[in-house]
């Protein structure tokens, strides 16, 4: 196990990059627990496999350094950063059983067959594979073949961290939550350092203690799914994290709010002098459950026409227009669907304001 | 539903039927016609029962010319196989190299067989031949018309040259079609290049090698144009294979019977050989342990 280090990371596919777009990965700059598990979480193309690719060995970054543990392996292969990946689809040694499988590892490395045996055991054991050890790998199932992909990283008992990449893109969905679980149960067990990589923010925010949020080559928050959900500290994010995601209207500074197309929307206090000296473009951003929705005029309403109410079974996603500009608001369940006209209030606790895409928020001195 | 209806299914049928009918079955038909027939003229014809078969299958140059088959087909899987496969790893994955060394390897596949006969006649020819001048005046006394061992390696030569291309080719399609995360899985795995090869490289090529074993034991086993040019069938019937002894009884001395029967013995040689290769390709390393 170890703490890895990125230090000022930054990678180019091309040989001579110039601008800032020739970059797949900008200034990355962080470290991982030993023992974390983390979900690298953004859209495709966002630079998420390269950043895993970085970590693992099996690219080079064009700047900066990685470090396990205070160790420079920036230079060094996969094979000897002691990491193990599990790839999108199950990658097997087809011809060999699940136990050759699993030893496969820990026999390149010449570790003593008493010892190789007791290792898979184990493993297979935590795994639930030990009815299969002795069928071809080939025959079994597609979460039987990629829980033994994650099985040749558990049985190396050295082993500096698992990777992930998109690990359950190919498995049935009603299979995924049980991997999901299994993945959890032996990071408690075993607190080895976990990255998974995906694009998907359930498996992200089920999975992980710390989400990392990547969006063109550059980490754009790194929090637990709670902060993410209620702090997005850039649009990005909040517009990413929910479903659906968060809500934003342009606006101006206006007399103790803010000035939106159709109306002023109240701020806190503290959001509204933050908000006096800040620059750039202005957002008002708010998630669709915090959104409220009125039958009636009401104090600080606006007014907006309902243009779609999508029932989805524990809940009612409402479409509005204001002046518009799109919303969506998610209403429960129990409440009855809106009449054609509504006034929305946004109450300032949950309004946020975004400069230029990132949040205003008081900066910690 | 409706009985009748459900047979209407077989006119979609009819189409290949007869295409299969007409391109195979009528006249593999007509084999058979004449090989339990002993045949003189338009309605002159004599029922001989199994007759032609037994004078075949007791025919003593008939059975050299299979062993000499057997053997040939044998050296040209053992040779071009493994070749072929060594050819395909060292080439280029990417790149021009990789495009300059397709159309260079795909060039022998291009000449026409009896040509490529007639390019190694003159190729080794002691006198004027490029390499067989050269071996002769290096020392070594060779002329493949004179030494049947001579002619056995000019001729596995030649094979090889023409042939080992198409086995390099479908491995390289083979191995190019192995997603990158096997070989960064190995990698992580600490194998060595050889477990690689082993245990990921050549079970992904499984299906190539298949097709490639087949048709190279299929063409190998039919094998005429070349070596008839190339040598005859000489010195004496040392290079003589079934196909050649086969157009020699049937066009030669025009016993058409004899020539009928051998012709369905060798295609059924030839249909058990590649059902074999198929069932022991398949099924190599699939099974469960018990």
């Amino acid at each position: 196990m170890a703490r890895i280090a990125l230090d000022h990371i930054a990678h180019s596919y091309l040989p001579e990059p110039k601008g800032s777009a020739d970059y797949a990965l900008k200034r990355i700059h962080y470290e991982w627990e030993d023992g974390g598990a983390y979900a690298l979480l953004g859209p495709s193309g966002c630079g998420k496999t390269t950043l895993l690719n970085i970590i693992s060995g099996l690219l080079t970054p064009s700047e900066g350094q990685v470090h396990y543990d205070g160790r420079d392996v920036t230079g060094l292969p996969p094979e000897q950063r002691n990491i193990a990946q599990v790839f999108q689809f199950p990658v097997l040694y087809d011809t060999m059983t699940v136990f050759d499988n699993l030893a496969f590892p820990l026999r390149n490395r010449k570790i003593a067959e008493p010892d190789v045996k007791k290792r898979v055991l184990e493993v297979a054991e935590i795994l639930e594979l030990s009815e299969v050890l002795k069928k071809r790998a080939a025959n079994l199932s597609a979460d039987a073949k990629q829980k033994i992909s994650l099985g040749r990283g558990l049985v190396r008992s050295d082993v500096a961290a698992i990777l992930f990449d998109e690990p359950l893109t190919v498995i049935d969905p009603h299979l995924k939550w049980q991997l999901r679980r299994k993945l959890k149960e032996i990071h408690e067990q075993l607190r080895l350092t976990l990255i998974y990589v995906t694009h998907d923010q359930v498996e992200a925010m089920t999975f992980a203690e710390k989400v990392v949020v990547m969006y063109e080559g550059e980490i754009l928050q790194i929090g637990t799914p709670e902060e993410l959900f209620d702090h997005p500290q850039h649009t990005f994010v909040g517009y990413f994290i929910g479903s659906p995601g968060m809500n934003f209207l342009p606006c101006t500074v206006a007399e103790g709010g803010a000035q939106v197309a159709g109306g002023r929307i109240a701020l806190d206090p503290a959001t509204f002098s933050l908000a006096q000296n800040a620059t750039g473009e202005l957002q008002v951003g708010i998630r669709p459950m915090y959104l409220e929705l009125h039958d009636t005029a009401v104090a600080n309403g606006l007014q907006a026409s309902v243009s779609l109410v999508e029932d989805q079974g524990n809940c009612k996603i409402v479409t509005v227009q204001l002046n518009g500009t799109t919303l969506r608001a998610r209403l429960p369940e129990e409440k009855p669907a809106p009449g054609e006209r509504v006034w929305l209030v946004f109450p300032p606790q949950h309004t946020k304001l975004f400069a230029d895409g990132r949040l205003l928020q008081e900066q910690p001195s | 539903m409706d009985k009748w209806e459900n047979n209407r299914a077989w006119f979609l049928v009819l189409p290949v039927f007869f295409i299969v009918a007409f391109s195979a079955i009528i006249p593999l038909m007509t084999v058979v016609n004449y090989s339990v027939q002993d045949i003189f003229g338009p309605g002159q014809r004599v029922f001989v029962g199994t007759e032609w078969f037994e004078e075949v299958l007791g025919d003593k140059r008939l059975h050299d010319a299979l062993w000499r088959q057997f053997l040939f087909s044998g050296l040209v899987l053992l040779i071009e196989i493994p070749l072929g496969v060594v050819i395909a790893l060292l080439m280029p994955k990417k790149g021009w190299g990789a495009s300059a060394s397709l159309v260079i390897l795909a060039l022998p596949l291009l000449i026409p067989w009896n040509v490529i006969g007639t390019i190694w006649i003159i190729f080794t020819r002691p006198d004027i031949g490029l390499l067989g001048a050269a071996i002769n005046t290096m020392g070594i006394a060779f002329d493949h018309t004179a030494s049947p061992i001579q002619a056995w390696i000019t001729l596995m030569f030649m094979e090889v040259w023409h042939w080992t291309p198409l086995v390099a080719l479908l491995a390289y399609a083979g191995l190019q079609a192995i997603p990158e995360a096997y070989y960064q899985a190995a990698k992580i795995d600490g194998a060595s290049a050889w477990s690689t090869f082993k245990y990921i490289q050549l079970p992904k090529m499984r299906g190539v090698l298949t097709i490639a074993v087949l048709l190279r034991f299929m063409d190998s086993f039919l094998i005429y144009a070349e070596p008839f040019v190339l040598t005859g069938g000489g010195p004496g019937n040392t290079t003589t294979f079934l196909s050649i002894y086969l157009v020699k009884i049937a066009v030669g001395q025009f016993d058409l019977g004899p020539a009928a029967a051998f012709s369905l013995i060798y295609f059924l040689i030839v249909l058990l050989f590649s059902w074999l290769f198929y069932q022991a390709l398949q099924n190599v390393g699939k099974g469960d342990v018990k």
